[in-house]
């Protein structure tokens, strides 16, 4: 069996010397925690927090054909996005299973697309493949390497961001991204993230992300935190909420048909239209256990008789709520919020009431 | 990083303690066993009255990250279970060899403990 090494962030010593947990997460190893991970989300919820999130990829599609590309492989409308605008969507194969998710931002002179984790090779080869089958001009580079992110969430996000880059970082509104400069860092800021608070994200060279990650005066968060704040929004994890091999969903299943614009051409297009029209079998919901315990991936989830309904694809002790809350697909017609339902832990039925996403307001 | 490990109790490789006094064990986990789960978010323990046999799983406890099986040193019948617990996991984390203690236990043969870790073996193990 081959042995590979993990993959490692530039602010791999930054993490050591904060004194970070480390754990391998998408073929990355990555701070999971620096102290506690409540402390860390409480500081999110309450104040602000920075993750490095270097282990996501960057691809950057140049060429006049660059946007009609990526259109062709992002479920939603990349061909109306002006200059600065980010947009969330999907990459669906041909039965419209989702593949991965991603960020997409239009910049100045390309379009920079963020796939998950130990996605960025596949899909830099997915882009060059279709680049190559439908005779687009572009090109593709696999940044992922080169590139560092950090994010810095939370309410006191802007006041951060307004102390360590140019006005126009704090003049943007969610979902806009610019170029403009970090600490005297050339980079690229968006307001986005996968938190649920007001936040942004920030895109610089590798060499410069220690400069970039020392210009946040606030708690480093890991993983650990990052998973638990995006699990009270509900938003969807890829490789654990939806994997083509393990949890091959589609977008109207996974709750995401938001990010489907089926007036636009897209591989799996026609599949998912079909989808729209003869509806869905199983949907994603949010669940909250009403016994004590904790939901986790791979919990059976059935009705009040026992029949296995669904089950749990994320799970965990939500900090803020204090109360243990879940995510995963049931039947449709155990998709509706307040639907009385029981998660199987070792063996135990609990009961779980299906509850509308996101768990907190 | 050190860990507290207290002189007055034995251990075991998977990193529960138990305290004897006057023929009652007490059992908990480890400071290393704590700090390596993070936050303590829930306990699952036998009620009063249940037999532990040596070495077999009779609990749970849950961290935000993981799950983790609970092992019992030693065999015995289970006579009070820390309640605290219910409300308070995070007693676990912050008392570990006190008020995070998991249950006692009425011991089957007191000679076990003699075969379990002393605080000086467990140290070097995890040091």
């Amino acid at each position: 069996m081959p042995v590979t090494m993990p993959r490692q962030s530039p602010l791999r010593g930054a993490h050591e010397a904060l004194g970070a947990r480390f754990t391998t997460f998408g073929g990355w190893e990555m701070p999971v925690e620096y102290g506690t991970i409540r402390a860390e989300h409480a500081a999110v919820r309450e104040a602000a927090g920075k993750f490095d999130v270097s282990h996501m990829g960057q691809l950057v599609v140049t060429g006049p054909d660059a946007g009609a590309l990526t259109d062709r492989l992002v479920t939603c409308d990349v061909g109306s996005m002006a200059e600065g605008d980010a947009r969330y969507g999907l990459i669906t194969d041909e039965a419209g299973v989702i593949l991965d998710d991603t960020i997409v931002y239009r910049r100045a002179g390309d379009y920079l697309v963020i796939p998950n984790a130990g996605h960025d090779a596949e899909m830099a080869d997915r882009w060059t493949t279709h680049r190559d089958a439908w005779g687009l001009d572009a090109a593709v580079e696999n940044a992922t390497e080169s590139l560092a992110m950090v994010a810095v969430q939370g309410p006191d996000a802007a006041a951060l961001v307004g102390e360590a880059a140019d006005e126009a970082a704090t003049n943007l509104t969610h979902m806009h991204a610019t170029a403009t400069t970090v600490a005297g860092v050339e980079g690229f800021v968006a307001r986005t993230g996968y938190t649920g608070e007001d936040g942004f994200e920030v895109v610089c060279p590798a060499a410069d992300a220690e400069t970039v990650w020392a210009a946040f005066d606030c708690q480093p968060c890991g993983l650990g935190a990052r998973d638990t704040l995006r699990t009270e929004m509900g938003y969807l994890l890829s490789g654990q909420d939806f994997d083509p091999e393990t949890e091959p969903r589609n977008p109207y299943e996974a709750d995401v048909a938001f990010a489907v614009a089926l007036d636009t051409e897209f591989v799996g297009r026609d599949a998912l239209a079909a989808v729209a029209e003869g509806g869905v079998d199983e949907r994603f919901v949010g669940l909250v256990l009403d016994e004590r315990g904790v939901p986790r991936h791979g919990y059976d989830v059935t009705d009040p008789d026992g029949r296995s309904i669904g089950h749990v694809t994320s799970g965990t002790m939500s900090p803020t709520l204090g109360e243990p809350i879940g995510l995963g697909y049931v039947e449709a017609a155990a998709a509706e919020p307040g639907t009385d339902v029981r998660v199987v832990i070792r063996d135990d039925p609990k009961r779980a009431t299906v509850r509308a996403t996101p768990f907190i307001t | 990083m050190s860990y507290d490990i207290p002189d007055d109790r034995r251990y075991v490789a998977s990193h529960e303690w138990v305290r004897v006094d006057d023929g009652t064990a007490r059992l908990g986990i480890s400071d290393f066993a704590q700090d390596e789960l993070g936050d303590v978010v829930f306990v699952e323990l036998p009620a009063p009255g249940d037999a532990l046999a040596r070495n077999e799983a009779f609990g749970v406890v849950e961290s935000i990250k993981a799950v983790s099986d609970l092992y019992a040193p030693v065999s015995g019948t289970v006579t009070a279970v820390n309640e605290s617990l219910e409300q308070q996991p995070e007693l676990v984390n912050e008392s570990p060899y006190d008020e995070g203690w998991l249950l006692e236990l009425e011991l089957a043969d007191p000679a076990e403990v003699e075969e379990l870790l002393t605080a000086e073996a467990y140290r070097t193990q995890t040091g």
